[in-house]
């Protein structure tokens, strides 16, 4: 009976080979014609934008750095080609296929997997959450950009103006100037604080843009990405011509030329998991795009197109990031070896600027040779250009804080800082319009959308809603909660969804098939790396990520670093265990999305075997090539 | 070699440092700047105390280095043998301490007075914040384009509701691809049969 469910439930070869080679592709409930590219250059230019985002800036040039960039690119390039390109292209060629979203399409292939589409519609809406809190947070910056002096180059005064402001002293202004002016960050996650009125109006100013470049779906989306898309590679080049000419730029490029022996197997790991976040495949946007697509286009082509640039726009940023961090600890061994001439001039009454940073050394030689008592009780602090260089850091404190540092000692600090922050914006709203694509194509395939209402309010109240459920992340303790949703909903889940998406169509659609489809839209058949990827590599490299994953994590103990301005060792981050009910909500944020897998295919088994909907998921999920009269009907028992 | 706490209760140590301040242009440091020193400390404790008539000989300076560092003592002019307190000759350096930097073309941090620490300089409050203003015209640019999409999405509605075919896409489209009912034909479709009268109207 089971056998029987499940070969009259899986939809037969919906005319593939003998339909006609145009198609009717209407919306059932509104026939209107499916919304679709006006030219094959915003698609492309949207899937780029979608995979390039403010990960390729931030997070690809730390690794580098930690393991050195010849080391890293090994593992990098090898996850790209046998992880990477065939799971992009395998999202681009069903989308397009199907022509439907990310439920539409996991519920035509299997309706015992319609699981995987919920799940990657739930874990695309938590992204947007946190996601579109870093574009307000760079909205931030960047209206804050344009004042003469900028305002996290100083330290402001205290109430009384005897003297500056303790916290800041005590720090750094930039390290002040995120986690007070910004982020006014409580000193625990258990404070939760209030709402800060600036960073709601940053996030309202987020959410607007973004609804405007959906309004009119892919016709504005389209639009929009040819300044999005293309804006950030103008700045990186405008960067990286400007930051190769920057004293110190020579050291900070050493990062990307050493090469170490593969010795620490956690780099296989980071790298795959780099390779699989930084496309932004699972999140069912990518689905989305190309099912606006003509059937007979080249996705092949598409799909290591988009891979490829990805990649090469990682490593093409990395060279202007690391000559400005070399920069940046060239100024900083430059201002420690000054404070140190001071204190020697001083001291022993020598001529002003007889002390360079040249003969420094010659003579430190000399007076510690002849007063050494003296020099030792002023308490040099000992300059080494090796351990600035070393100092690395990703994410968010890459950009807001040792990047802000650096702009500072630029001549023009507010146009670089303009220009940083608008290639950040452009990065993070070209991947918000994949990550949202993702929660609405959905929401309209499964017809859940009221027929009187227009697309444009639909989208409005999604956005209102994303918006009212991001002001969790306005409060005092905001940036807690975005690390917990980043660690947790944007890791393990994704990496389930894309494990059964390739299970999925490797196995139970079938290779064969979907070798048809492929050589129905591409015209050839898939040659053999593509099938071999795709049924033995792939799979096992997903799941022996995913394990090693959860490993790893499992073993770091659930701590987070909190700014506590009554620490002992303030400027360091205090690290705090996660409260009980804490760590209950992250196991929830990485369970829920994929909770939804087993359910789904339970549901559908029990309504199966109690023969109620066999008939009705024909035509609860229409496939317009479903001819139904062509539909074997097996007996019933 | 000089000890740092030299016995002046009342003297105050002056550090000057020429090239930090000026470069290139930093001019040399001999007697002659000595004692346009001592007139501008006799000028800035004539301006604070305006009854006593202080003059350069009243400024004693002493073991001066190639720093360029000097202590400095100001006796009264009435008794050559009196100090002034340390307190009131702070008094006179705050109250002067700008024209002092002027006279010599340096700053608070190039010609230091060892313990009198230079008053933070108030910060610049403008009313509007700037960064309300960038985000003012941001959001109202949002706001004006969110509108005008909406309005023309809402008048492309009422037009093709009316039964004017559209000049564009759709019209285009039928015509290419000869949709009617939904049903693909082949062949161009025949405008002979359209509803021209909008065309006609005699």
């Amino acid at each position: 009976m089971q056998l029987c469910c499940f070969l009259s439930l899986s939809l037969p070869r919906a005319g593939l080979k003998q339909g006609p080679s145009e198609h009717i592709d209407n919306d059932h409930e509104t026939s209107l014609p499916r919304p679709k590219w006006n030219n094959k250059a915003e698609y492309l230019l949207t899937c780029i934008g979608f995979a390039v985002g403010v990960g390729n800036v931030w997070r690809f040039p730390y690794l580098c750095q930690i393991y050195g960039g010849g080391a890293f690119l090994i593992p990098y390039l090898i996850a790209l080609v046998f992880q990477g390109l065939p799971l992009l292209y395998l999202e681009l060629a069903i989308g397009q296929r199907l022509r439907m979203g990310s439920i539409g399409v996991w519920n035509s292939i299997s309706p015992y997997l319609g699981g995987v589409g919920v799940a990657s519609m739930v874990v695309s809406f938590c992204v947007s959450l946190f996601y579109n809190t870093i574009v307000a947070w760079v909205l931030w910056y960047l209206f804050n950009s344009f004042q003469e002096p900028l305002p996290w180059s100083q330290c402001p005064l205290n109430h009384n103006n005897t003297g500056y402001v303790e916290e800041c002293v005590e720090s750094t202004p930039v390290n002040y100037f995120w986690y007070r002016k910004t982020l006014n960050i409580t000193p625990n996650m258990e404070t939760s604080g209030s709402l800060q009125w600036w960073m709601v109006v940053s996030l309202a100013t987020a959410w607007s843009i973004v609804y405007i470049c959906f309004i009119r779906g892919i016709e504005t989306i389209g639009k929009a990405v040819y300044v999005t898309a293309t804006f950030p590679y103008l700045v990186l080049t405008i960067f990286l011509v400007r930051a190769l000419t920057l004293p110190g730029a020579y050291e900070g490029l050493i990062y990307l030329f050493t090469w170490e022996i593969l010795k620490n197997p956690q780099v296989w790991l980071d790298a795959a998991t780099q390779i699989f976040f930084s496309l932004s495949v699972a999140f069912g946007g990518l689905i989305s795009f190309s099912s606006y697509n003509n059937q007979k286009n080249n996705c092949e082509k598409d799909a290591v197109l988009v891979g490829v640039i990805n990649s090469a726009t990682s490593i093409y940023a990395s060279i202007p990031i690391f000559a400005i961090l070399g920069f940046k600890a060239h100024t900083n061994y430059v201002s420690c070896l000054n404070g140190n001439i001071l204190a020697l001039t001083n001291d022993f009454d020598i001529s002003d600027m007889n002390i360079t940073v040249e003969n420094y050394e010659q003579w430190f030689d000399s007076l510690n040779g002849t007063h050494p008592s003296r020099v030792s009780d002023l308490n040099l602090k000992t300059c080494d250009l090796q351990t600035f260089l070393d100092q690395s850091a990703s994410g968010t404190g890459l950009a807001f804080i040792v990047f802000t540092e650096a702009v500072i000692s630029m001549p023009g600090s507010q146009v670089w800082a303009v220009l940083f922050f608008i290639m950040l914006f452009s990065l993070g709203l070209s991947s918000m319009f994949g990550n949202l694509e993702g929660v609405l194509t959905p929401l309209h395939d499964l017809k859940l959308v009221p027929k009187w209402m227009p697309n444009e309010l639909f989208t409005a109240i999604i956005c209102l809603l994303l918006f009212l459920m991001a002001l969790i992340f306005c409060l005092g303790s905001g940036n807690y909660w975005l690390e917990i949703f980043n660690s947790y909903v944007g890791s393990v889940p994704f990496l389930i969804i894309a494990f059964f998406e390739i299970i999925a169509v490797a196995y139970i659609y079938g290779i064969g098939r979907f070798s048809d489809d492929l050589e129905f839209m591409t015209g050839h058949r898939p040659n053999i790396f593509w099938k071999v990827c795709w049924l033995v590599i792939s799979p096992l490299m997903l799941f022996v990520v995913l394990v090693a994953y959860v490993a790893v994590q499992a073993q770091t103990p659930p701590t987070y670093a909190a700014w506590n301005p009554d620490y002992v060792n303030f400027p360091d981050t205090e690290v705090l265990p996660y409260p009980d009910w804490v760590f209950a909500i992250c196991v929830l944020l990485s369970s829920v999305p994929v909770i939804s897998i087993p359910l789904v295919a339970i549901y559908r088994l029990i309504c199966c075997m109690s023969g109620r909907h066999s008939k009705d998921s024909l035509h609860n999920d229409p496939n317009p090539y479903a001819n139904e009269d062509y539909v074997v009907e097996r007996a019933r028992p | 070699m000089v000890s740092k706490t030299l016995n002046a209760p009342n003297g105050y140590k002056v550090r000057i440092s020429l090239k930090t301040a000026l470069g290139e242009d930093a001019y040399e440091w001999n007697q002659s700047e000595m004692f346009f020193f001592q007139a501008t400390m006799a000028f800035a404790m004539r301006r604070h105390f305006q009854m006593e008539t202080y003059n350069v000989d009243n400024i004693i300076l002493c073991v001066q280095t190639s720093r360029v560092s000097f202590w400095f003592v100001v006796t009264s002019p009435d008794n050559t043998t009196m100090l002034i307190p340390k307190a009131d000759v702070e008094k006179a350096v705050r109250m002067s301490r700008h024209r002092i930097n002027n006279a010599f073309l340096l700053s608070d941090r190039t010609l230091e007075f060892l313990g009198i620490y230079p008053t933070l300089a108030a910060p610049v409050n403008p009313d509007t914040p700037p960064w309300l203003i960038v985000f003012g015209v941001v959001i109202g640019a949002v706001c004006v384009g969110i509108i005008a999409l909406l309005i023309s999405s809402l008048l492309q509605k009422r037009r093709k509701e009316k039964g004017m075919t559209e000049d564009g896409q759709d019209e285009e489209d039928m015509q290419v691809k000869g949709v009617e009912n939904g049903i693909n034909l082949d062949g161009t479709y025949n405008r002979g049969f359209t509803d021209d009268d909008r065309f006609t109207k005699l």
